[in-house]
């Protein structure tokens, strides 16, 4: 796969970053997705909502084959990146990740200092450019409204950080790498109200950049941060349209029950 | 009214335990102690009980320890690594992990009479320090194995995850993440099993360690003796001076076992900080 400009320009082109076609997961016996069709726009929020087991996880981290380690996975069906399908044996899974990066749950920042955390994505490709490693560091923790918090004592240890901090030196960590892709699972369900707002804002502001797909448990984030809503309910994709129409007048009576609060 | 008899009874077998210990440490300490100077540790091995030292004896034990963790490190850690980060957890894998913690269950003469065989008479090392110290490398290897095992699944799967997830390879993963954030666990099952490696007496013997040889060895072919080897010639003995020989030996071989956990639980504390 390559990078740069030329792939963000031909797919703000075509304006879909991500294609899924009749995607199914199993994991041994169980099936968690049965056949979701799905395209994501580019440099666009997307978020997943739907109550807890619905696999609107398990689908986002297909996108970044975070699946493909657990026992009993079997997927079948199409993913494209960039147009190209990300489940044949020549894709390069490093590689991948690269391009489509990732914010987890509960903030894991590596047991290392803040400048290391942020610079190890672009140390294991090889890099060892000193001072390019302390631009990229600086202009990542930049992006996230964490440098002037933190640029006096880079070689602190990560894990003295609060959550929220340690949370957005995840994202940090994760646009060093220059993704064109970013799937956050559910990023501030760790968090306190002011720590997910500073992180609202940041999905706000990283749209122009990036491509966003975004899983929450939180109507109103959903309907804060996202352009595009999709509501998944036991493997399936219920309905997908914009957040504003998802929220005002939802095709499907399910969708409408999720959101109003009646189950899930 | 039970739980006052328990905490008492609970208390009773606690205390037996502990005024055995001191007995037993006491009572060496009263004997050897007095025996102890620079002389009983740098001389050579005698016939006469006041001239006799621990020297080639101490000097053996080091070697065969440094050998052995040279030969049983490398290995017990990257199977550990493979079992627990590259192989599929199948039914093979975890016949594989209790056939391992059997291996460490297994009687360490046991271990002596396959070195005997396999080091000693097919490989043609000889009663050498190297055939003592791939001997007791596969005695500890079972614990090296099961320990580094524990230290690697201690790290949270979260870390991996995020390695993963910025491009990272697998080897990337172990190398730069889990190794540097389980080293402190790894490095104490490694002392623990070395300490006890230290006092293992019976493999040795087996594979035909002497009980007394004249010089220190100087290369790794050379004839050896070890500390408990020392200890367990002098206490058969018919003098009174070797006993207390013995007695000062042991007190030797206890301050180093004890000196390699005191290391072992420093380590585990300070790195169990790490991820709280």
């Amino acid at each position: 796969m390559e990078r740069s400009d030329t792939i963000i320009e031909k797919n703000t082109k075509k304006k879909n970053m991500i294609e899924a076609q009749d995607v199914k997961v199993h994991y041994d016996d169980f099936m968690a997705i049965k056949g979701i069709d799905m395209k994501i726009k580019a440099n666009k929020v997307t978020a997943f909502i739907g109550p807890s087991g619905c696999g609107k996880s398990t689908f986002l981290r297909l996108f970044n084959r975070m699946n493909d380690y657990v026992d009993g996975f079997r997927m079948e069906g199409e993913i494209s990146i960039h147009g190209e399908n990300i489940y044949t044996k020549k894709v390069n899974v490093e590689q991948l990740r690269k391009e489509v990066g990732m914010v987890f749950q509960k903030p894991n920042p590596f047991p290392k200092s803040i400048f290391e955390n942020v610079a190890y994505g672009l140390k294991i490709q090889g890099i060892k450019d000193k001072k390019f490693l302390q631009e990229k560091v600086e202009s990542s923790l930049k992006q996230v409204a964490l440098w002037d918090e933190v640029k006096d004592d880079l070689n602190k240890s990560a894990l003295a950080l609060s959550g929220g901090q340690q949370q957005r030196l995840c994202i940090a960590r994760t646009l060093a790498v220059e993704p064109t892709v970013i799937l956050m699972d559910e990023p501030t369900s760790a968090l306190d109200p002011i720590s997910t707002a500073k992180i609202e804002e940041l999905i706000y502001e990283l749209k122009d950049k990036y491509t966003i797909v975004i899983v929450t448990h939180n109507m109103q984030q959903a309907s804060r941060v996202s352009d595009y809503t999709a509501f998944f309910y036991l493997g399936e994709l219920i309905e997908y349209d914009k957040t504003k129409k998802i929220f005002t007048n939802p095709e499907k009576k399910q969708t409408e029950n999720y959101i109003t609060g009646r189950f899930g | 009214m039970m739980d006052q008899a328990f905490q008492f009874w609970g208390i009773a077998c606690t205390l037996l335990g502990l005024v055995l210990l001191a007995i037993f440490i006491g009572s060496i300490i009263v004997d050897g102690i007095q025996r102890i100077d620079w002389d009983f540790i740098s001389n050579l091995p005698s016939r006469k009980a006041d001239r006799a030292g621990i020297y080639t004896a101490l000097m053996g034990s080091v070697w065969v320890l440094v050998l052995t963790t040279i030969i049983a490190l490398p290995i017990g850690i990257a199977a550990a690594i493979y079992l627990e980060e590259y192989s599929k957890k199948d039914k093979f894998a975890s016949i594989l992990e209790v056939n391992i913690s059997n291996l460490a269950g297994v009687p360490s003469i046991i271990y002596g009479l396959l070195g005997l065989e396999i080091f000693v008479r097919i490989l043609q090392m000889g009663s050498s320090v190297l055939a003592g110290s791939f001997t007791l490398a596969l005695l500890i290897l079972p614990i090296v194995i099961v320990s580094t095992r524990e230290a690697l699944k201690a790290v949270p799967q979260s870390l991996r995850d995020a390695s993963f997830a910025l491009g990272a390879s697998k080897w990337q993963t172990v190398s730069q993440q889990l190794l540097p954030a389980s080293f402190g666990g790894i490095l104490t099952g490694i002392i623990l099993a070395l300490s006890r490696a230290v006092g293992e007496t019976a493999p040795l013997i087996v594979i035909g360690a002497l009980a007394y040889v004249p010089f220190a060895p100087t290369n790794p072919m050379d004839d050896f003796s070890v500390l408990p080897i020392q200890i367990f010639n002098w206490i058969s003995r018919p003098q009174h001076g070797f006993e207390v020989n013995a007695a000062a030996a042991i007190i030797i071989l206890l301050l180093i076992t004890f000196i390699m956990n005191g290391i072992a639980v420093y380590f585990r504390n300070k790195w169990q900080k790490k991820f709280k």
